[in-house]
């Protein structure tokens, strides 16, 4: 069985205008029903595998960002949804605005959009699944030699 | 006879997470058809489960982790207990002690989360354990004993006499199965008014051992709906089946239909539910007993 199988997500708003978020919501609704992919919309990072965030990133929550970040259990995959989260979009120039997620962290998948389409963004989380086994393979590989040596 | 005892609590230690799984799987497929969605596969609990014992775990404290199988070994016990045809009581205060290291471990993460969740829990606990013990006087009523194995042997099906109680158990099954009310802690759908509650602070195997606790638990609570139904008869066993099958799709309507019942409701029904359903059941019986 694969991490693939069971990706629990969890959503985090930034600064986003909330099109993001309700386009976020929408793909949990019955017409896109992310569920089937057996994705469970979590609210607790301890829990999570997949870290979705809408909106860019301002100096009051990027320590907020960082630590959710560092909550969460390893392998992980942060997506980043909507223009805002990829780059600051049309915030960009503000004064309270420092860029796009990957300011504070690292992020894995960007999924273009203002909004971001639901098609979109179950591309993206589709990404961010195949990705979850690779890294899980690569916490493995890095395991193995290790014992191997004792 | 002590092997066929240890066959059962060997088929019970490997059967029941299948069982158990399986049916936290119907559940969410029921679910989904229920709200026109299409629903994750059937075997997703066991994904979920894999994947929990994949993923890194971050301990908060050792003692939570000790705690946590002691909840673990205890869920099974009582489990145990049951199957192998056990005392009910016993297994009642096993189940109990479960419960007390659950709370503990969950205590001893200082969380706000985690101490919001135990209150509810501990609430929870004091709702539907009356219920729970009244069924078990119950059945002593009706056949005479507390052991699981001589209640199973009667003539006439238990149900027959505590009718009230079955509607009581019912009740609170729909507390014990974490359906309703939402807002419990460990219910499947509280995830945002204080994260996870008691498992908050839980991740990866640590937290794998309470979705397999539950499991268990869930086939304890089959086999009490179960133990309504069978009596000496070779044909009661697949009718118990079925009931039982029948209460679960009965709970799952009862979580779609009242999605949003508070912990507050819970605790001004449950106690009532109990004494009309469970207490006058057990004041007839006595009454009958005594004009005969
Ligand atoms: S990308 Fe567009 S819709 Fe999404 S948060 Fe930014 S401005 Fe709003």
């Amino acid at each position: 069985m694969k991490m693939s199988q069971s990706p629990w997500l969890l959503h985090y708003d930034g600064s986003s205008c909330n099109g993001c978020d309700i386009e976020v919501l929408a793909t949990t609704t019955p017409v896109y029903n992310l569920e089937r992919f057996g994705v469970i919309n979590t609210g607790n990072p301890k829990h999570a595998d997949i870290f979705l965030i809408t909106g860019g990133i301002n100096s009051q929550n990027a320590p907020v960002v960082k630590q959710i970040y560092d909550q969460i259990p390893d392998p992980k995959v942060v997506v980043a949804v909507g223009i805002c989260a990829c780059d600051g979009g049309i915030f960009k120039e503000c004064y309270n605005i420092l860029g796009g997620v990957d300011k504070v962290i690292p992020v894995d998948i960007y999924v273009p959009g203002c909004a971001a389409r639901p098609e979109a963004i179950i591309d993206g989380v589709q990404k961010a699944v195949v990705l979850l086994d690779k890294k899980r393979q690569q916490m493995d590989a890095a395991v193995r030699p290790a014992a191997g040596r004792a | 006879m002590v092997w066929q005892k240890t066959l059962q609590v060997i088929l019970f230690l490997v059967l029941a997470p299948f069982a158990g799984g399986l049916l936290s799987g119907l559940d969410r497929k029921v679910t989904a058809r229920f709200q026109g969605r299409q629903g994750p596969p059937l075997l997703q609990p066991f994904y979920d489960l894999a994947k929990l014992f994949r993923k890194q775990s971050l301990v908060v404290n050792k003692l939570q982790t000790f705690l946590v199988g002691g909840y673990f070994v205890f869920s099974v016990f009582t489990g145990c207990l049951f199957f192998a045809g056990g005392d009910l009581l016993l297994a009642f205060f096993a189940m109990t002690l479960g419960e007390v290291f659950f709370i503990m471990a969950a205590c001893s993460a200082n969380s706000p989360f985690s101490a919001m969740g135990t209150q509810r829990e501990l609430l929870q606990i004091m709702c539907s354990e009356p219920m729970l013990l009244l069924a078990a006087i119950g059945f002593y009523k009706v056949t005479g004993s507390f052991m699981v194995d001589e209640i199973v042997g009667t003539r006439v099906s238990p149900v027959a006499y505590l009718p009230g109680m079955f509607l009581g158990f019912l009740f609170i099954l729909t507390i014990k199965l974490r359906k309703s009310p939402f807002d419990l802690s460990t219910s499947h759908h509280a995830h945002q008014e204080m994260v996870k509650g008691t498992t908050t602070d839980l991740t990866g195997n640590v937290y794998a051992l309470i979705e397999l606790a539950e499991w268990y638990e869930e086939v304890l609570l089959m086999g009490y709906i179960a133990l309504f139904v069978i009596n000496r008869e070779w044909w009661s066993i697949p009718l118990a089946v079925l009931v039982c099958l029948l209460c679960y799709f009965f709970e799952i309507l009862v979580d779609n239909v009242f999605p949003r019942v508070k912990w507050d409701k819970m605790f001004r029904s449950a106690w009532l539910v109990t004494l009309v359903f469970g207490g006058v059941n057990l004041l007839v019986l006595l009454c009958v007993r005594l004009i005969h």
